[in-house]
């Protein structure tokens, strides 16, 4: 019965994450005072990817952009969404910031496979922008499981759970603010996506990647989104009482990363790195002498 | 144009699944563009806030590998032929190809230029010519929403008749390749030849009939 779960929410996660997509592509839209696509443009560009043929150069390139998917889609089998765990773990959050890097280590493996300098540079940028975000994020990890003295992403979501003056928002607000930031260069959106780069290194990672590639790529960016969001809604927004308000409270944190990359300009590598580590780092770490003082 | 082949119409239209999967092809277009000429000045425009072209799904992309749609906004010189056949054989099929103003079409202004090539139709299939020096973004618009239309009645078959006529498309291109050889160059004994041999091939190529010709 939990695999037929774990599978459903495998599903469920690209397929909430690629409306996710839809809803930033209309806001990025709004910004520039466009009309833009209508919300399902995401879920054909999907089937159309997987609908052409594609190129593969290696054997391990088909096995990375696999693996890149299965470990994201792994973690949000064990993503507490409401209450309802598809995976009966009570989200383990140590694994699953262990899974999470696995989509970006599928990438590298396969995006090294296809030759590409290009591809290269890009997935050397993706892995130290990782180090930048996971050193803040890590911090964080520790002050609130150290505030909780528990590592189960559904006890916290419990202990939130009694209206927005328990909400982790509320009471650790340096905190909030260095998980938005990280989140921000998760998802590789603006300021923080110097790995992407269409104008200057071709997009990055996923320059030799078409048809089913892309579209796998793609699918890996949706579950991204799915897993990032919903893991800063149970440490931070309290979780939920229901499914539907558990995307929304996702939703809404993801529409605030795309207004956030529809008004800024493309850090460098080095300087998002720094940006990352200086503010979101330090204020993750006056966040942990706090709870330390407080909790 | 004697030795393309000559095939019905139902044999090159696609098939019934495929005309589903046309559905989405046709809503989500990803160009590449090959800014050779003044066209490129016409694209930012059609993209951006006035006329919008992601309305329709229609949007940018980085490399060949990733897109459906190679637009050659403007004259094709000698030399960007063989550039623009190479980037044409690295996307995956279904792929489909629109001139962009009057020099793919017949030359345009450069029509008794040295340098370019007049009909871009002889050297790779072209799916849609938009007419004009240059097009405004809303003829751009007309013009890929008449792509949009013949990808859903599966009759933008130009990937199609590249493969099927592949000598024949082979054999135009490499008379014009041929001619960006330097001139001045020394004639290595090594390189001459290679161009004797290229020329031997070619020639048997002209001179049988193209395979299964009717």
């Amino acid at each position: 019965m939990s695999v037929l779960k774990s599978i459903l929410a495998g599903f469920a996660a690209m397929a909430v994450g690629l409306f996710f997509m839809g809803v930033g592509r209309q806001i990025s839209a709004r910004l520039q005072r466009r009309v833009g696509p209508p919300l399902w443009q995401p879920y054909v560009d999907v089937i159309k990817c997987f609908a052409r043929k594609s190129t593969s150069h290696h054997f391990i390139m088909d096995l990375g952009s696999m693996m890149g998917l299965a470990g994201l889609v792994a973690a949000a089998t064990l993503l507490p969404v409401a209450g309802w765990l598809p995976f009966p773990s009570g989200g383990p959050l140590i694994v699953i910031l262990y899974l999470m890097p696995i989509g970006y280590l599928g990438m590298a493996m396969g995006v090294s496979a296809s030759g590409n300098p290009l591809a290269a540079i890009g997935i050397g940028r993706a892995l130290t922008l990782m180090v930048g975000y996971e050193v803040p994020f890590a911090i964080l990890l520790l002050s609130i499981v150290a505030a909780f003295n528990t590592s189960l992403l559904s006890v916290m979501a419990q202990v939130q759970s009694g209206g927005l003056g328990t909400w982790n928002a509320v009471r650790m607000p340096l905190g909030f603010i260095a998980a938005l930031i990280a989140m921000q260069a998760m998802l590789a959106e603006k300021p923080f996506d110097a790995m992407i780069a269409p104008a200057e290194i071709a997009s990055g990672p996923m320059v030799e990647l078409g048809g089913k590639f892309l579209g796998m790529a793609f699918l890996q960016h949706a579950v991204s989104i799915y897993v990032v969001t919903g893991l800063v809604v149970n440490m931070f927004l309290g979780g939920a009482a229901s499914v539907p308000v558990f995307f929304l409270k996702q939703l809404v944190l993801f529409s605030l990363t795309m207004g956030v990359n529809g008004i800024f300009a493309r850090f460098r590598i080095e300087q998002a790195t720094a940006f990352l580590w200086l503010s979101a780092g330090s204020l993750a770490l006056v966040q942990l002498v706090l709870n330390l003082i407080l909790y | 144009m004697s030795d393309m082949l000559s095939i019905s119409r139902e044999e090159i239209l696609d098939g019934r699944w495929e005309r589903i999967l046309n559905f989405f092809r046709s809503r989500s277009l990803w160009m590449l563009y090959y800014c050779t000429g003044c066209g490129a000045i016409e694209l930012p425009p059609s993209m951006t806030s006035r006329f919008d072209l992601e309305r329709f799904g229609i949007g940018p992309m980085a490399t060949p590998r990733q897109s459906d749609i190679l637009l050659i906004t403007g004259y094709i010189s000698l030399k960007t032929l063989k550039r623009v056949v190479r980037t044409y054989e690295q996307m995956p099929e279904p792929k489909w190809v629109v001139g962009f103003g009057s020099c793919p079409i017949n030359g345009g202004i450069y029509w008794d230029s040295y340098a370019t090539v007049n009909h871009l139709e002889k050297y790779i299939p072209v799916d849609v010519s938009i007419a004009g020096c240059m097009p405004r973004p809303q003829a751009v618009i007309d013009g890929l929403q008449k792509l949009m239309r013949l990808i859903q009645r599966g009759e933008a078959v130009g990937y199609k008749k590249y493969q099927l006529n592949n000598q024949w498309y082979k054999t135009n291109q490499r008379e014009v390749l041929e001619r960006t050889e330097p001139v001045l160059a020394p004639a290595s004994s090594a390189r001459a030849e290679k161009r004797a041999r290229r020329a031997e091939a070619a020639g048997a190529l002209v001179g049988e009939p193209a395979g299964g010709a009717s």
